[in-house]
């Protein structure tokens, strides 16, 4: 070979570097503006809310009751409705659904059953959420007699986030390495030590993070919990789920009425009165804030409990 | 270990004062139930809000229609409903079927308010003829533009902007309009958000709508009210709270209901107490939230229709348009 050939030919390897080190660019560019469409749009919209709610952000808004002068409105029924509804999603979605996914990936065995429950749990992810609602209707307010309660509504939206925490405890248990499961059964633990003692430990971050981002969900949901019936305007809050008297606990709470935070903001959005659209916006921005804060929570928490697991 | 459970105790005795403060005094749950029409909420919200402020008992206040409310009113679930039109036969032989025994009171009125868009140079008003062929089922698909209906008016698309099925003012509207309730063409734009509808009208020029007056009343700076001639000959009424409680805003002018559950043994006195202190406030606070107040000849009957306490309806299961709210009572006798 001539050295005049390889030249030639190192320049044409030159070339190819330089072509595709360009596609990289390009692509990157690409991934940048898709990226940035969808920050953006949030951050305009975020931006805009907040610009046309700002007068409103007080503290009054968060402890006054709704009322028909938009000035003096505030959210309290709304978010405390928001707040007792989100305990009942948690209590009941969390157990049922970490329990579900520990089942599918350590107990089930692997055949058409199993595969049958699988595609089940990841198209119920993706059913339209106003079908929980319908069923929650059918089932819960009507054949259960539970009423429109905060007791059906936690219910329905625990129903509805049920598919997401299944899903996150799967894949947070798949993350764990097999060596780990292994050396535990090498030293003679039992199938629930491992589960109790190595499994859920370990995917216990990416377990919480799917429950924050299933709660986050819930808590913007509104079709499923106008569904049900929840009321519009409500002036006191549910009775104490903690008193002063033996046994100190009170479930009185569970068959109350309720409002929450979406329903307050769609029923002021729907009002021909401007100054109710300022509320309406206030009361977005504050959900927008709230499931930011939420999910940022996931993201610091898996953070810092991946860094504390050392394999 | 200590430290964690102190603290978790600290937060459990913070969250359980913060509950159970407002409810501190909480003796034996008294809670009203109220449902019904979106139209008539915002008159209900403000009673329910003074109310509450004087009294003990606990008032909830939903929004499923008129239908919807009075879907649960005759399961017995509400205590009151609120009704942006008359209760309907369908409706009567449900409650009947329950038990469920109601009294009809009319607590204010509501002008229905045809709106087109303000760049709409070439109406000037409207008969009720006219509106008929536009919103007939027989139009549908077939009256697309302006001078379909008109030969004189241009060739401007016609778009048409109304409330959903679901609505009592959509069953108002065309009971007063094409004579038969909830028959309608149903290729038009419909929307339980009036501000869907009002923005609408507002983006087209050859938009035409209709909804409450105080939709219209806030958005006067995007859209303009149609005044209604109800009959060949007679003059164009436009809608304000003057033409309505004169009666001459015909036969777009509509009187909104509550029904009460005067079942016995269902019939609680709270209840009793709330509409009592209802139809004393209403003239007061049906104006305060924008709409049209009884004249006070008529709230005077429909109290004296309250106290003594007899159920029925003074409409057969049609929502007749432009009956006197007297006329209406005495024929509940």
């Amino acid at each position: 070979m001539t050295q005049a050939s390889v030249l030639k030919n190192l320049d044409e390897v030159r070339a190819m570097i330089k072509r595709h080190k360009l596609n990289d660019y390009i692509f990157a560019i690409v991934g940048l503006i898709a990226l940035m469409i969808g920050l953006l749009t949030l951050l305009t919209l975020f931006i805009d809310l907040v610009m046309d709610g700002f007068e409103r952000f007080s503290l009054e808004f968060l402890t006054n009751y709704p009322s028909r002068r938009a000035v003096n409105a505030g959210l309290l029924s709304a978010w405390v409705g928001s707040l007792l509804v989100m305990v009942v999603t948690f209590l009941s979605a969390v157990p049922m659904g970490v329990a579900a996914g520990i089942y599918l990936e350590e107990y089930a065995p692997k055949n058409w059953f199993s595969d049958l429950i699988e595609i089940n749990v990841t198209n119920l992810a993706g059913v339209p959420s106003i079908v929980y609602g319908l069923l929650a209707l059918g089932l819960f307010v009507y054949i259960l007699d539970l009423g429109q309660s905060i007791l059906t509504a936690g219910l329905t939206l625990g129903l509805l986030i049920l598919p997401v925490v299944i899903v996150a405890t799967r894949e947070a248990i798949r993350g764990i390495p097999v060596a780990i499961r292994e050396a535990a059964y090498a030293v003679g633990a039992t199938k629930w030590q491992v589960v109790s003692q190595h499994v859920i430990h370990y995917s216990f971050g990416g377990i919480l993070t799917g429950v924050i981002i299933g709660m986050a969900r819930a808590l913007g949901e509104t079709a499923p919990v106008i569904t049900i019936g929840a009321l519009t305007f409500i002036a006191f809050l549910p009775p104490s789920p903690v008193t002063t008297e033996p046994p100190f606990l009170n479930f009185e709470w569970l068959s109350s009425g309720f409002t929450v935070l979406p329903i307050q903001m769609f029923n002021w959005l729907s009002r021909p009165d401007h100054a109710f659209h300022v509320n309406a916006a206030a009361t977005g921005a504050l959900i927008i804030v709230v499931t930011l804060l939420m999910n940022g929570t996931a993201i610091w928490l898996r953070y810092r409990i991946r860094k504390n697991i050392k394999w | 270990m200590q430290s964690k459970f102190v603290k978790a105790l600290g937060i459990a005795t913070l969250v359980a004062g913060a509950f159970s403060m407002p409810t501190a005094h909480a003796a034996p749950e008294k809670v009203i139930k109220i449902d019904g029409s979106s139209t008539v909420y915002p008159i209900t919200e403000a009673v329910a809000e003074e109310f509450q402020k004087e009294k003990k008992t606990k008032v909830t206040v939903g929004i499923s229609g008129t239908g919807g409310g009075f879907k649960k009113f005759c399961r017995g679930e509400t205590d009151i409903s609120q009704a942006s039109r008359p209760i309907l036969q369908k409706e009567m032989d449900i409650c009947k079927e329950a038990g469920v025994q109601y009294i009809e009171l009319a607590v204010a009125y509501d002008a229905l308010t045809v709106v087109i868009n303000p760049k709409n140079e070439f109406i000037k008003s409207l008969t009720v003829e006219e509106l008929k062929k536009m919103w007939e089922p027989a139009a549908q698909g077939k009256i697309k533009t302006w001078k379909q209906v008109n030969a004189t008016w241009p060739d401007t698309p016609l778009k048409l902007f109304g409330p959903g099925a679901d609505s009592g003012t959509f069953d108002y509207f065309t009971e007063a309009v094409v004579g038969k309730a909830k028959s309608s063409r149903g290729d038009f734009t419909a929307s339980e958000d009036d501000n869907v509808l009002v923005n609408g009208v507002a983006g087209d020029v050859g938009g035409m709508g209709y909804f409450g007056y105080a939709y219209y009343e806030e958005n006067q700076n995007k859209l303009k009210a149609v005044p209604i001639v109800a009959k060949a000959g007679s003059p164009a009424v436009s809608p304000s709270p003057e033409t309505v409680m004169n009666g001459t805003y015909q036969p777009l002018s509509r009187p909104l209901f509550i029904y009460v559950n005067a079942t016995a043994g269902a019939f609680k006195p709270e209840v009793k107490a709330f509409i009592d202190y209802y139809l004393a406030k209403a003239p007061e606070l049906v104006k305060e939230v924008k709409y049209v107040p009884l004249p006070k000849h008529e709230y005077a009957a429909v109290t004296a229709h309250w106290k003594a306490l007899k159920p029925g309806t003074g409409f057969g299961g049609v929502p007749e348009v432009g009956v006197k709210i007297e006329e209406l009572i005495k024929r509940i006798q």
